[in-house]
């Protein structure tokens, strides 16, 4: 098909031709091209379907304000749905589809709900489906997904990438027309840092689409050459196709560069899109204004679009979107539409004003104080009837219909932070107040500065005063010579009468809308918006919104400003969610921490488990084992029976010093440490500020004024800030310093009878390690090959065990060396679950005992709290609510039927009380198979459990249908006297 | 008996025997681990004793708040208040954290970090490259200064050494992490 739509002149490259389909047929545009310019210059003005009533739509405007031509575009995993045709770039090779329709866009069959409108006015879903209320989760909410979908995902990866970036500045100038280009020159020129952004790929605003001449040139020349020199300095950054999303807290804003939209694929390694957070020390928006239309019947035909998007078309683009056009406008730049498209040969039927006092024209009719009454068209605008000022009503044949009702300025940003938009009758239209964000400054047709003089003068002075702000003298550049012509509007919302006129066009609300809304008290402007989703559409209102105000205004006999507007909320324009989420997806979703062996570890084919970040062997399966417990079971049963070796990498390390180290440490725990002798291990409870504990470890007094403080993995981090905060804000006066050394070592535990054996092989010769000369918990520097080493007599597993640390660099070869020595042990490794499983056996409290609801009372450790001394959390665990007589009190558990498993999670019951919330005595924190024992085991709390040794009760779990019988015994199933510890 | 054991090797922070590089157009990323380092916190009441004696070291004055002050053998950043991180060839100090208590005597408390860090050097034109990965303001960043941030959602220390060469110190256990997300910037901003 030829471009029977083209014109001459315009800004694409003939040179240059594209192939693109639509809905599958093929057509060909030029380089420079949206696809919506490319589509009407090939006669195609349907695009879309409506929302709701599946209205047959084409372009209403040629930006990203677009409501209507919204296609899908792409095929396979990179299909995007609900982007605009309007900004959408055209290349070779583009596919795009219409949406929201079926079979066709020409036939919808959904159209119907078109000819059914009386019955899906506002507040049709409120009123419709609320009975039977059972019917909405499967019936109703289904059939309106279905019906109301605006397109559909590919339900694919995305396989694009996505960046975030920092940049910073002096000054961010959004928008690239002429008050920002002549902006940014002033502060260029001024030796500033700037960042101009522009949502467009070619920057120069309303200058590429207008005649207007700007000092003596083209505007489009003035600001090509403008930019030419932005280029060249080093302290300008220009970015196209850069749409600032949000302005936030202290100068900072979001920009969302489309680095690869424009290309059929992302070149490899590069990102499809990056979001920018910019940081700045002032802001300038000048990001124009957008035209709004005017209602009447039947306004939303393909064909009907904004008289400023008919210029930009065929001023830019060189395309019309007919070859017979009729305008119909309220002021005098809807005649400027009809002046350029008659200069470049196109046929105006009319321009219809509604004002008596139109402008006169030699070259066209000008039909003075009339209106559109209603149009007619199926799938485009074929006939628009036009009723003249004596009430005759006369009949227009064209092809497209251009309208314009106005300007609105682009307030959005500068309401971002709850500010609010100023009303100007002037302009008959909003713009920024004095409540603009701190740094920020509007210049241009974003400050209602409407004409290209006023653009440029005002771009400079805001430029200039933007600057000195910051300590930056500027020198004012000439104001080139350009028109300046005042604004002349009459007020003029809609056509009266009308009983289809489209206010929002992709949501599909009209004027009638607005009426139903304000009769049934929806008045606030917040509430119909909700009523009615005016403005909540993927456009977010920005042709609709004004005309909703108005009519409520009349409604409500109340003027606009008094009704006020909707509250601005990023992001300016739809942005994918790929681009918030940048490059933290799937594996690389957030970093990952390996422990020193884990090469080592996946040689032995390790199944991992994430423990936070951290990624700890879980158990080592062995051939032959075809089950998870079948490997644990091994690892624990072989190092009870001679040794196993184990990663605890991921303990906290804090190394604390100072000469008030042993004080501190006296605070911090709750029981005493300031008298530890140096090499020796004391094991140590930390209570929160309330009295509940925070965590446990253990602490190693490696000198009189140093020591090593281990702590939980989980609670690695929030134990060293809490120690920080103590040391800064609670203890000033102490001469400690902490520093986290958790990743500098590694550290691997020996357990196991033969530990002692191992470890004798591995060290070097002259470190002795008898018991006599190294008991239970002694601790102390040592040497392994050579290499300075750290050595703890500490057991989480019960048995005879060491936990012993080189250099984070040679923890790969101590664990070699360590499985070398231990062959003639039969030495295994073991992983989290085999550690968890001797805990249990042990009695040891863990993350699931510490659940930060649990005193030391209830961990059967209150005798722990020093009374003589003060430290955190002492006296709120005195509290009367944490000391009651039934307090619950840490046991263990063991089926009567030792068959039955002991899930984690259930609770306990005194047997003959009813299973309820009230009779509740407990509940089951940690769980396991105990291979040493042959049975489940369990720890749990249960009310004045130390008194209940013995006591049979009942373990259940209504949710899974648990009721077993359990035997309430000590907590230390195994060596309950530690006489393992100490040979 | 220990002899016929496997040797102490060291291993380096992503996992290999020597230092991995990796070049993409103007930027070179290359694994730092000749690197010995150890904090130094000034006690409570020495801390004009403790910068006098860093000042020694470094023959120049302790690094102020954000600066790095380079030296042979050993330099210094700043890390916090009254708190430095030092520097040394491994091969010669790798017991810096002993020579430097001996050498700061009670006026400092001083920690082995050498392992503690991933460290890497990225050389070329960085700024467009980090630009990518964290907020600090690159273009404006002087050489020998030092900011902390977030790459990748960890915590390092950001040296700049010269205008184009920054060393790089994230969280050793996460050094794999911070790799990829170096050179994925690499590919991407180059």
């Amino acid at each position: 098909m030829t471009q029977k739509n083209r014109l001459d002149g315009g800004q694409v490259n003939r040179a240059q031709q594209l192939n693109f389909t639509f809905d599958g047929k093929s057509y060909q545009g030029y380089e420079g091209d949206t696809l919506a310019s490319a589509l009407l210059a090939n006669g195609v003005r349907l695009m879309g379907r409506s929302f709701k009533y599946h209205r047959p739509r084409g372009p209403l405007t040629a930006g990203s304000e677009e409501p209507n031509a919204i296609v899908e575009l792409r095929t396979g995993a990179r299909k995007e749905p609900n982007t605009r045709a309007t900004t959408a770039e055209l290349f070779d090779g583009l596919i795009a589809q219409s949406q929201n329709r079926w079979p066709t866009l020409a036939f919808d069959a959904m159209a119907i709900n078109d000819k059914l409108s009386n019955f899906f006015a506002a507040g049709f879903y409120y009123k419709t489906f609320m009975w039977p209320a059972a019917f909405w989760e499967k019936v109703y909410e289904p059939i309106i997904r279905k019906a109301a979908g605006l397109g559909t995902l590919s339900l694919e990866p995305d396989p694009d990438s996505y960046d975030k970036g920092f940049l910073h500045c002096d000054l961010l100038i959004i928008g690239a027309g002429p008050a920002g280009l002549i902006a940014a020159l002033t502060a260029g020129r001024a030796g500033a840092e700037v960042i101009v952004a522009d949502e467009d790929f070619v920057l120069g605003g309303r200058l590429n689409s207008e005649t207007f001449a700007v000092a003596d040139q083209d505007g489009a020349e003035w600001a090509a050459n403008t930019i030419a020199e932005l280029s060249s300095l080093s302290n300008v950054r220009l970015m196209s196709r850069t749409t600032v999303l949000g302005a936030f807290d202290h100068g900072i804003y979001g920009a969302l560069e489309r680095v690869s939209d424009h290309l059929p694929v992302p070149p490899k390694n590069k990102p499809r899109q990056i979001l920018w957070r910019i940081y700045c020390k002032q802001a300038i928006i000048a990001a124009g204004a957008i035209e709004r239309p005017i209602a009447f019947e039947n306004n939303d035909r393909p064909g009907i679009m904004l008289a400023s998007a008919m210029r930009s078309y065929a001023n830019r683009w060189a395309v019309t979107p007919a070859q017979r056009i009729t305008i119909f406008t309220n002021n005098d730049d809807g005649h400027r539409t009809a002046a350029d498209l008659h200069a470049k040969g196109v046929l105006i039927k009319a321009v219809i004003d509604t004002r008596t006092h139109a402008p006169k024209s030699d070259d066209y009719e000008i039909i003075a104080g009339a209106t559109v009454t209603d149009t007619k068209g199926r799938l485009g605008l074929e006939r628009v009837d036009v009723t003249d000022a004596q009430g005759k009503v006369r009949m227009l044949s064209c092809g497209a219909l251009g309208v314009s009702g106005g300007w609105n300025p682009n307030v959005h940003l500068a309401s971002h932070q709850r500010g609010r938009p100023s009303w100007n009758d002037q302009i008959l239209a909003f713009r920024p107040s004095e409540t603009l964000p701190r740094g920020m400054s509007a210049a241009g047709a974003a400050a209602g500065v409407f004409s290209t003089h006023g653009a440029l003068d005002s771009g400079i002075s805001v430029a200039v005063k933007a600057l000195e702000a910051i300590g930056i003298k500027a020198n004012a550049p000439a104001l080139p010579r350009a028109e300046d012509a005042t604004i002349n509007i009459t007020p003029f919302w809609h056509v009266e009468g009308a009983t289809r006129a489209w206010l929002d066009q992709q949501n599909d609300v009209t004027v009638k809308d607005v009426k139903l809304a304000y009769q049934e008290n929806f008045k606030s402007v917040e509430h119909l918006k909700r009523y009615t989703t005016l403005g909540m559409a993927t456009d977010q209102g920005k042709t609709s919104n004004m005309g909703g105000l108005a009519i409520m205004a009349e409604l409500a006999g109340k003027s606009i400003p008094e009704v006020g507007t909707t509250i601005f909320r990023p992001p300016y324009t739809p942005t994918a969610i790929g681009a918030f989420a940048g490059r933290s997806r799937d594996e690389n979703f957030r970093p990952v921490r390996k422990t020193p062996s884990h090469a080592w570890a996946e040689e032995q084919g390790a199944v991992f488990v994430e423990v936070g970040m951290w990624l700890r062997a879980q158990w080592f399966p062995r051939p032959g084992e075809a089950h998870w417990r079948q490997s644990v079971d091994r690892e624990v049963l072989q190092t009870r029976k001679s040794v196993g070796i184990c990663d605890v990498t991921t303990l906290g390390k804090i190394d604390v010093q100072g000469t008030d180290a042993a004080p501190f440490l006296n605070k911090i725990y709750c029981n005493p440490f300031a008298k530890v002798p140096v090499g020796t291990v004391r094991y140590g409870l930390m209570l929160r500020e309330d009295g509940i504990v925070m965590d446990d470890g253990t602490a190693a007094r490696l000198a009189e004024d140093h020591f090593v403080v281990t702590t939980t993995t989980a609670n690695a981090v929030s134990v060293y800030r809490h120690m920080e905060f103590v040391r800064q804000c609670l203890f000033p006066d102490l001469d400690v310093q902490l520093i986290s050394t958790t990743e500098a070592w590694a550290q691997y535990s020996v357990a196991g009878p033969n530990a002692r054996k191992l470890l004798q092989k591995v060290i070097d010769q002259e470190h002795d390690i008898s018991n006599e000369a190294f008991p239970y918990m002694a601790c102390g520097e040592i040497s392994v090959g050579g290499i300075r080493a750290r050595l703890f007599r500490i057991s989480f597993s019960g048995e005879l065990a060491y936990e012993i640390a080189v250099p984070t660099r040679y923890g790969d070869a101590l664990v070699r060396r360590l499985m070398a020595a231990g062959e003639e042990f039969d030495a295994v490794v073991y992983g989290t679950e085999a550690l968890s499983v001797m805990r249990i056996e042990k009695g040891h409290v863990a993350g699931n005992e510490l659940n930060g609801t649990t005193t030391a009372l209830n961990l059967g450790m209150g005798r722990m709290v020093n009374k003589k001394k003060d430290s955190i959390g002492s006296t709120l665990s005195e509290r009367e609510g944490l000391n009651t007589d039934d307090a619950l009190k840490l046991v263990g558990l063991r089926p009567v039927d030792l068959a039955n498993p002991l899930p984690a999670g259930s609770h306990l019951m005194t047997k003959g009380d009813p299973v309820d919330a009230a009779h509740d005595q407990g509940y089951v924190t940690s769980a396991c198979y105990s291979p040493h024992l042959g049975h489940h085991i369990a720890l749990g709390y249960l009310k004045r459990g130390d008194t209940r040794m013995g006591e049979v009760i009942r373990l259940v779990s209504p949710l899974t249908g648990v009721d077993h019988d359990v035997e309430v015994v000590s907590a230390h199933f195994i060596d309950p006297e530690g006489e393992r510890l100490r040979v | 008996m220990s002899d016929l054991l496997p040797e102490m090797k060291p291993m380096t922070a992503l996992g290999g025997d020597s230092p991995r590089a990796d070049t993409h157009g103007p930027v070179t990323l290359t694994e730092v681990t000749h690197l010995a380092l150890a904090s130094v916190q000034a006690r409570l009441g020495a801390e004009e004793a403790c910068r006098k004696r860093l000042s020694d070291l470094l023959e120049s004055d302790a690094p102020g708040v954000s600066e790095l002050v380079m030296h042979d053998p050993e330099a210094s950043f700043w890390i916090g208040p009254d708190q430095w991180m030092i520097g040394a060839p491994h091969d010669s100090h790798e017991d810096l954290a002993v020579q430097l208590t001996t050498r700061f005597g009670e006026t400092a408390s001083i920690t082995e970090q050498n392992d503690a860090w991933a460290v890497f050097d990225l050389r070329g034109e960085v700024a467009p490259v980090m630009e990518l990965l964290c907020p600090i303001n690159i273009r404006k960043m002087a050489v020998h200064t030092v900011q902390r941030t977030a790459i990748d959602h960890l915590s390092c220390f950001v040296t700049r050494r010269a205008t184009d060469h920054l060393r790089i110190l994230g969280p050793r256990s996460s050094a794999g992490s911070l790799h990829h997300a170096l050179v994925t910037a690499m590919k991407s901003a180059h």
